[in-house]
């Protein structure tokens, strides 16, 4: 009779104890901590793998809520980063798991560093635009990893093996300008859970060496539809960022302001080319002159100037709240953090 | 006619394409993989691949939310 904390998963025949023993060596990183990074992080701190990394740009609010689910109201009345308040939450379900929660977002500049010793990536993010810098990152350094996407009632998967299975460029081929965004169309809770449900057992199966699925499956919970595409024979022998001619396009990215529209919100984040430049006490003095609307947790910096809200972080980086175009967003960014 | 889409019965207009029943769900061509029975279609024949009655098509399209 097995006993323990992971004895039901032991008793199930493709993980065994002897897949236990695996899971307890292995480091999976989670790039994105909203809705499917909390779901995929807990079930895989509450299944004993041996360290995760969970990497994240965004603060809590209380629209989070309905659907991350690490998050509790008090994180979204005290803002806090979802980085340093899901590791929080995690060390509390399994204390063995070694959790280290990063507060920036996942770029060109740092993503090789984050990955270099992981075992397996779980793609938590909620835009494209991450999603094919975690891409090449990957395909550079040879990573496996697990797309997944939600939106309304659909959750869609795919599982990626550098070099064995095709990647997103070689699926998609370029950076798509999606109109239907959690913003504009919404999403339920359960679509996030059967997405992450995908993702998370696919990693369970690679890091068990129970191998992967080739297929792109997509599920409409609402709707009850079903549909599996086996995409093996997708693979793009020239493709830019998984072949062996690759240029990693999203990698060589010239330097520069970068902008990103948020997924849920009327919001903008602003990203400077160089980190650290920023001084947050000096910009807390200026900025108090120009509004009374000014609050620094420590963490993040919040003003608010004419409806617009900005929350500065320690790298400088700025989500500017009130705004839907990048543009502006620059110019705002320009005019009171500066650039 | 009438044709399977993602396991549920729809009825298409008569020599219909695939690019047109991905327009009629409201999906971007570029963000879909579709399957007529069994086939993978190549996305740049989309608007050419004439639907045939009882076909049996698979659509799965990426989406950015999360």
């Amino acid at each position: 009779m097995i006993t323990g904390r992971y004895a039901r998963q032991e008793r199930f025949a493709p993980i065994g104890q002897t897949g236990q023993r695996q899971l307890v060596t292995k480091h999976v990183v989670v790039i994105g901590a909203g809705a499917l990074g909390s779901a995929n992080a807990e079930m895989l701190v509450r299944a004993g793998i041996g360290k995760l990394t969970l990497v994240d740009r965004d603060y809590i609010e209380l629209s989070n809520l309905q659907r991350q689910q690490l998050y509790t109201e008090d994180d979204a009345r005290q803002n806090r980063t979802k980085a340093k308040a899901a590791q929080r939450r995690l060390k509390a379900i399994n204390p063995v798991v070694e959790i280290t929660g990063i507060v920036e977002e996942f770029s060109e500049e740092n993503g090789e560093k984050i990955v270099q010793d992981a075992d397996f990536v779980i793609d938590g993010t909620d835009n494209f635009q991450t999603r094919f810098v975690m891409n090449d990152v990957l395909a550079k350094h040879r990573k496996p990893w697990a797309y997944g996407g939600c939106l309304q009632s659909t959750a869609i998967a795919l599982t990626i093996i550098p070099g064995k299975t095709p990647c997103l460029q070689c699926l998609i081929d370029h950076l798509p300008q999606e109109g239907k965004t959690c913003d504009t169309v919404g999403i339920i809770s359960p679509a996030v859970q059967v997405t992450a449900a995908y993702q998370t057992t696919e990693c369970l199966k690679y890091l068990t060496d129970n191998g992967t699925s080739p297929e792109l499956v997509q599920v409409d919970i609402w709707g009850r539809s079903y549909s599996a595409i086996n995409v093996s024979r997708l693979v793009d022998p020239i493709c830019s960022s998984c072949s062996q001619s690759a240029i990693y396009p999203y990698l060589t990215k010239e330097k520069g302001l970068k902008t990103a529209m948020l997924c849920g919100r009327d919001t903008v984040q602003v990203r400077p080319g160089e980190k650290g430049s920023l001084s947050v006490s000096n910009l807390v003095k200026e900025i108090g002159n120009l509004t009374d609307k000014i609050r620094d947790n420590g963490e993040v910096l919040i003003f608010e100037i004419d409806d617009v809200r900005f929350v500065v972080f320690q790298d400088g980086r700025t989500l500017i709240h009130g705004v839907s175009d990048v543009n502006t967003a620059k110019q705002l960014y320009q005019r009171y953090i500066g650039a | 006619m009438q044709i399977h889409v993602n396991g549920r019965q729809v009825e298409v207009a008569k020599d219909s394409t695939i690019g047109e029943l991905l327009k009629s769900f409201n999906i971007q061509a570029k963000l879909a993989v579709v399957e007529q029975n069994q086939q993978i279609i190549n996305k740049t024949v989309y608007d050419e691949t004439i639907l045939t009655n009882g076909d049996t098509i698979e659509i799965v399209h990426f989406v950015g939310g999360g």
